[in-house]
């Protein structure tokens, strides 16, 4: 039989590990805001004849659009996204490219976004995300009112959940500074979505060891052991067949959700690791009191490498 | 097992209700139009307004003022375009949806343009002053009380007619009772007659005539094009809006880009719950094949409400559902986890499925709760800001773990009771494991 149990700080130490350059890409390099969030214009075009985007870029700018980023899509769209311009100033735009790169351009796409607006978003994403959180573990405490101490229960599935969107805003933060990625209402929906599926997959485990524990009365970290032992089979296929729906996303279900699928798909598995290697484990660490342990612990895994 | 073949009646019923509601696709069953797609997929025009309430008239309440604004507006939208969606949300903020709209700019000046009309003579006892483009001053006709200023707001009604000299196209208005006693007393022998009026829209002059004979009830406005004439049309009957609009967001979406991506993640979809099937079948056999004919009923009945309530399905919608297709098969894995775990500890059949089916049900439960409070947060935090997206895609995840609830205890346990606990099929792959551990 596995000891999870037991290798619980070598778990931990490896959450560490990722979370760390998460945790510092945040703070040096924050997200790459998109236009619902910061102001801004964003236009799909297409065009009658061969453009590249070198091309496009130099046509923008010539019109005095520097500050621009443009995407080349797999379909041959351009994704452009540049300061707010208005209607009027969209149609000139539209006109003179027509004129400079001597070709007709059908724009598919034109979305703007004010700075009140964005403004309002940024503080509907926070508020949304913390009071999922809240509403999650004050639930969980409901749900595990009977065990000792329910509370714990709670907050450790926060501590998993707060793990995972630190994975999953820590690897988009990457993506901003290293390909451009920029987040939107859509990446919320995600980040949203993994903070329930996250605890989804917390629960499971949880549950079992409530069930293990009512029925037995050995030392607790054995029960959670045997609990994510009988849960690991679940906890592999489940998320298994979660990702072939999103993978096939991913790769076939075009631009529009492709970041959104991959917000997903890194939280399935975060979600997953998490549920086993951290939230149980913290539960046991803090039913033995080791809270101590940790930091010694590191510092001698530190000496050692 | 009798209560086993009253719920594979009551299955089966439903299924053929959902599939009757469902096909065709675009079928009008129980008044309803087919299924609802978002902007995204058929293409066309979302704008959002902030309304100026600074401005507005101190005898109204805002609320009064936005319901006000809502009104008229939709009024606008529905004459102006098919199936239009118009909402307030925020306290100031008005979302226009208009399916297949491709002028963005006309859009925004028809449903958001103040609209006030003011008729204006040469020589006024009025006091409002307006100046046309050639820097001609106008005064806003008044009564003979020398006070009552004719504007708008005294119209009853405004369509597009033929001046029948010219053949050209021209906005007919026709005032109510107050008003055609303005106009007739303005257009007065002692008055306009034989003098210049003009008519002023939002401070610009559109029209200027001569007054031929003394009118009261009906006017046109003339030197327009069909479409203008249209335009101006919809704004009058709609009434002048209490104040001003700015748009704040816009988007316009082409229908063939939106097309093109409901047909890339239908078939990413489609694939991916193929793989699903196939896997459920490779790794638990009969039992696995149980289940994926149980999530083919749970997608119909899904589909079925999705057409009913009904739910606008946008790309994310679309990720929501096949979400909630992962969240099904999680049901079963954990119920034939379960059901292996039973059958390995010695139980018989019978009792292991029952056993595992009444173990499974804490963590189904308790973990879908988690999903509904997101779930809840994701709608109120779409609604917040008109991120219709975003709310398509927490109540599509909403009705698919909820049913897939339903379907997890009810579709596939009665599926499993019928074809394994009755003994129609033996040799299965789960029996296996009894014997091998």
């Amino acid at each position: 039989m596995f000891d999870f149990v037991g290798k619980r700080f070598w778990f931990l130490l490896f959450s560490t590990i990722i979370v760390i350059p998460c945790i510092i890409s945040l703070a040096v390099a924050g997200l790459k805001p998109g236009i619902e969030f910061r102001s801004g214009t964003t236009m799909t075009l297409a065009f009658s004849t061969e453009v590249n985007e070198t091309q496009l870029r130099t046509a923008l700018a010539d019109m005095g659009y520097s500050n621009t980023v443009i995407q080349h899509t797999s379909d041959n769209d351009f994704i452009v996204r540049m300061e707010q311009i208005n209607n009027e100033q969209n149609s000139l735009l539209i006109s003179a490219l027509d004129g400079s790169l001597d070709t007709v351009t059908d724009q598919k796409e034109f979305a703007t976004v004010s700075q009140t607006v964005a403004a309002e978003t940024v503080r509907n994403a926070i508020i949304a995300v913390i009071s999922a959180s809240v509403g999650i573990m004050l639930y969980i405490t409901f749900a595990f009112r009977r065990m000792p101490k329910p509370f714990r229960w709670g907050i450790c599935a926060i501590i998993a959940l707060v793990h995972n969107v630190l994975v999953v805003t820590g690897i988009f933060s990457i993506l901003g500074w290293a390909a451009g990625v920029e987040i939107d209402a859509l990446f919320i929906t995600g980040m949203l979505t993994v903070v329930g599926y996250s605890v989804h997959d917390t629960i499971v485990v949880f549950d079992r060891i409530r069930e293990n524990m009512l029925r037995s009365s050995g030392k607790f970290e054995n029960v959670v052991n045997a609990s994510i032992l009988q849960t690991l089979t679940r906890s592999i296929i489940t998320p298994i067949t979660l990702i072939f729906v999103l993978l096939a996303l991913f790769i076939l279900g075009g631009a529009t959700i492709r970041y959104f699928t991959l917000v997903l798909i890194i939280g399935c598995i975060t979600g997953t690791y998490s549920s086993i290697f951290n939230a149980s484990q913290i539960l046991v660490i803090w039913e033995n009191k080791e809270w101590s342990r940790l930091i010694p612990f590191r510092k001698r895994v530190d000496s050692q490498v | 097992m009798k209560r086993n073949n009253l719920f594979l009646i009551l299955i089966l019923a439903l299924m053929g209700l959902s599939l009757w509601v469902i096909l065709p696709t675009d079928s009008t069953r129980l008044g309803k139009t087919g299924f609802q797609f978002g902007l995204d997929i058929k293409g066309g025009t979302r704008l959002v307004y902030e309304a100026d309430l600074s401005k507005k008239d101190d005898s109204l309440s805002n609320d009064e003022v936005m319901a006000s604004l809502l009104d008229k507006i939709s009024r606008r939208a529905n004459t102006y375009s098919t199936e239009p969606i118009i909402q307030k949300y925020a306290d100031d903020r008005i979302l226009v949806e208009l399916p297949g709209v491709k002028d963005t700019e006309e859009a925004i000046g028809i449903l958001g343009s103040v609209a006030i009309l003011e008729i204006c003579e040469t020589d006024g006892m009025g006091s409002s002053i307006r100046t046309d483009a050639a820097g001609k001053q106008w005064f806003v006709a008044v009564g003979n009380d020398g006070t009552t200023e004719l504007t708008g707001k005294y119209l009853k009604s405004a369509r597009v007619g033929l001046d029948p000299n010219t053949n050209k196209p021209v906005v007919v208005f026709e005032w109510n009772d107050e008003g055609a006693k303005l106009f007739e007393e303005i257009t007065g022998s002692n008055r306009n007659l034989g003098k210049s009026i003009a008519i002023f829209l939002d401070g610009e002059k559109i029209s200027e005539a001569t007054v031929q004979a003394t009118i009261s009830s009906t006017g046109t406005i003339s030197g327009m094009t069909a479409p203008e004439c249209t335009n101006l049309a919809i704004k009058l009957n709609s009434g002048s809006l209490d104040v001003p609009l700015t748009i704040v967001q816009q988007t316009k979406v082409d229908a063939t880009l939106g097309a093109d991506s409901l047909n890339k993640s239908l078939v990413a979809g489609a694939i991916g719950v193929g793989i699903i099937v196939a896997f459920m079948i490779f790794y638990y056999g009969i039992p696995g094949a149980i289940a994926a004919f149980a999530l083919l009923i749970y997608s119909v009945i899904v589909l079925a409400i999705y057409k009913l309530l009904p739910v606008t399905i946008t790309m994310p919608s679309i990720a929501g559902f096949v979400i909630s297709i992962g969240m099904a098969v999680d049901a079963n894995v954990l119920i034939f986890e379960r059901l292996k775990e039973e059958l390995r500890s010695g139980r018989s059949l019978h009792s292991a499925i029952s056993e595992a089916f009444r173990r499974a049900w804490p963590s189904i439960r308790d973990s879908n709760i988690s999903t509904f409070i997101t779930c809840a947060i994701l709608y109120w935090f779409g609604n917040a800001f008109g991120a219709y997206m975003v709310r398509g895609f927490a109540l599509t995840l909403f009705i698919g773990v909820l049913v897939s609830m339903f379907s997890a205890v009810l579709i596939t346990r009665t599926f499993i009771d019928i074809l394994i606990g009755e003994g129609f099929i033996k040799g299965l792959s789960i029996h296996e494991v009894k014997k091998n551990v």
